[in-house]
């Protein structure tokens, strides 16, 4: 079926996507939910620069190519740029929240949280 | 909500889920085929405009600078939050487990191979940091890469040769400087009635690291402020392993 290789890169988002959230969904541990989390949101960087790619299109900075030139997106690779530093630092504020609930509750799995007080 | 329900809830919402997004992925442009029309206008439009090789910066720093700007105190938020929840209460002990994660020194190989390389990033971050409008870099990657460096020296010493190159209120100043200057240069075309972030710096020779008026310099200050927001986060981690109490079983 040509159609399914044609989304090919779509699924293997969706492959991402799902292997975050079943992590997620079975996690015992909070920091292995929270790489899960990075695993999840990484679904997103294959989805929107597949959407971006063009067959034969160059990377688009026009420093040693022609203007004009065919390129792939270069609005989708922005977003990607900021979201890649911005994640990382998210999931550092997410393991110092990890780094506090055991420190306060003394334990680490997500269904014991809810005996978390204050 | 224990595990099983969660597990269940997953089983039948994961197919309905699944089921929608190949309805929606098989009904986009196949793959390769991009057909949006914003990507093509500003790869045609930058370099002429803006003197920008880099469209994707050009894109970040000014055509998209406004969500930029919402980014970037994303990051300088969640590196606050960071620091907050782990800011070291004074009157705790240093624990026992935290000793031995301060390791001494490496060995003097490791740490001759190390210096040279803490050199190489530093200098690839400044060029990757001042490059950004030409070719592929700008503030984003710079700060990690320059704040890679400094990483590199706590592998070659430990938590107080970490501590000696990186001093806590200098890097918080620092951060804060890096993204209150981008939020000023996006104000200053205000003051001469035009929109917020306008490009109003001479756009310069394209093809010259000083080119592409305010990209340049925001992508700067861009990396001046995720240096300073990862440097903070490495800071705030090792002082949380060097300090950090183990609660009572």
């Amino acid at each position: 079926m040509p159609h399914i290789l044609q989304s090919l890169p779509y699924f293997i988002a969706a492959w991402l996507f799902f292997c975050g959230l079943y992590g997620l969904v079975t996690s015992r541990h909070l920091v292995h939910s929270v790489i899960c989390l990075a695993i999840l949101q990484s679904s997103t960087y294959v989805l929107l620069l597949a959407i971006g790619y063009r067959v034969g299109g160059s990377a688009p900075i026009f420093a040693d190519i022609s203007p004009g030139a065919l390129t792939v997106d270069p609005v989708v690779q922005a977003l990607m740029l900021t979201d890649v530093v911005v994640e990382a630092v998210v999931v550092a504020l997410l393991l110092a929240m990890v780094v506090k609930a055991y420190e306060k509750s003394g334990c680490v799995s997500p269904s014991d949280l809810r005996t978390m007080r204050g | 909500m224990n595990e099983r329900l969660r597990l269940a809830i997953f089983l039948v919402a994961g197919p309905v889920f699944f089921g929608l997004y190949c309805y929606a992925a098989l009904n986009l442009p196949p793959w390769g085929q991009y057909r949006g029309p914003y990507g093509d206008l500003i790869a045609r439009l930058a370099v002429y405009e803006r003197h920008a090789t880099d469209t994707v910066n050009a894109i970040n720093y000014d055509y998209r600078g406004f969500d930029t700007l919402g980014e970037e105190f994303i990051l300088f938020t969640a590196v606050i939050g960071v620091t907050m929840l782990l800011r070291r209460q004074k009157d705790v002990p240093t624990s026992p487990a935290g000793k031995v994660a301060d390791r001494p020194p490496l060995s003097e190989s490791v740490r001759a191979v190390i210096s040279p390389a803490v050199l190489v990033t530093t200098i690839f971050g400044f060029y990757i940091g001042l490059h950004g409008q030409l070719t592929p870099g700008g503030g984003f990657q710079a700060g990690v890469i320059l704040a890679t460096g400094s990483i590199l020296v706590y592998l070659a010493a430990n938590t107080e040769g970490f501590k000696r190159i990186t001093s806590h209120v200098a890097v918080e100043v620092i951060e804060a400087v890096g993204a209150a200057s981008y939020a000023l240069i996006g104000i200053v075309p205000l003051l001469i009635g035009l929109p917020l972030l306008t490009n109003v710096l001479p756009l310069g020779t394209t093809g010259d690291v000083l080119s592409a008026g305010t990209i340049a310099l925001i992508s700067a200050c861009v990396g001046i402020e995720v240096t300073a927001a990862f440097l903070l986060v490495i800071y705030t981690y090792l002082e949380e392993i060097v300090t950090g109490e183990i609660p009572e079983e």
